[in-house]
């Protein structure tokens, strides 16, 4: 299998588009013959990853990487950054606003659900240079398709 | 048992996504926050919330949820049920709470 890497755009505070960069993450995957439990965990991370550009930032990328051994979902954003990395990756933390909450966001998941859902999870972020996200799977043989 | 015929026998009325109703529910899972869905909702469940908007048709299409039921009689907006029949999601309204309607369901052998 070739490399194969796609590019999709993420727009702050579309919450009705929010969600179609990780369904066509995940139609590619199934196309391509992964597993099925490895969709299932690209897809939830690439959704709160997606959802953190759409929620907390100013708008961003998500790419997505397959290759022989490994799929990559990487989010970029523009900022504002993130001040505590450590303390954003606390289960419950969250600084979404009210709105958003109503909305069933805000439940500071999303970046332990990353977590749980990757071999690697590499977070940088500062103030002023926005957010970077790199979301690892591994996959072994009989787990990657054709 | 299948979407449609859960859906029949206990009254519930379908919004959108019919497509999606020869699925089989496997389980359900009751939550508004969707984070904690995404993390503990499994392929095949019946998903009630009230939430409505259109992220929750993402979520459910995401983790393979057999339809999405809205209790209490929740209006639910145009942009969602657009999104569910694009996508083959089921989301059904129901008058009854969330416990009314996980009772119906258990008693219909889903566990
Ligand atoms: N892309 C981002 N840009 C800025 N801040 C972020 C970003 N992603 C996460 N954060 C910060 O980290 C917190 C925790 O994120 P997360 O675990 O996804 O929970 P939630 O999105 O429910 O708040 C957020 O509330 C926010 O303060
Ligand atoms: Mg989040």
């Amino acid at each position: 299998m070739e490399d194969i890497k796609y590019v999709f755009d993420v727009k702050k505070d579309d919450f009705v588009r929010a969600g179609e960069t990780s369904s066509k993450v995940k139609k590619i995957l199934r196309e391509l013959g992964i597993d099925s439990s490895i969709i299932r965990k690209i897809s939830i991370a690439a959704y709160e990853a997606e959802m953190n550009i759409v929620i907390h930032s100013t708008g961003g990328q998500i790419v997505l990487e397959i290759t022989p051994g490994v799929i990559r979902i990487t989010a970029n954003d523009r900022g504002p950054g993130i001040a505590d990395v450590e303390l954003a990756m606390k289960e419950g933390y969250s600084t979404a606003t009210d709105r958003v909450r109503e909305m069933g966001f805000g439940a500071g998941m999303g970046l332990p659900n990353m977590k749980r859902c990757s071999d690697r999870l590499y977070v940088t972020s500062s103030e002023g240079t926005g957010t970077h996200i790199v979301i690892e799977v591994d996959l072994k043989a009989g787990e990657q398709g054709e | 048992m299948l979407v449609r015929d859960a859906g029949e026998k206990i009254g519930l009325k379908l919004l959108a996504g019919e497509a999606g109703t020869s699925r089989e529910i496997t389980g359900v899972y009751i939550c508004d926050l969707l984070s904690w869905v995404m993390a503990h909702a499994g392929k095949g469940d019946a998903w009630i919330t009230v939430q409505t908007h259109a992220n929750i048709v993402a979520v459910a299409a995401l983790l393979e949820l057999g339809c999405i039921i809205i209790p209490e009689g929740v209006e639910v907006e145009e942009d969602t049920l657009r999104k569910a029949e694009d996508e083959g999601v089921p989301v059904y309204q129901s008058g009854l709470s969330a416990y009314g309607i996980a009772k119906e369901l258990y008693r219909m052998g889903i566990e």
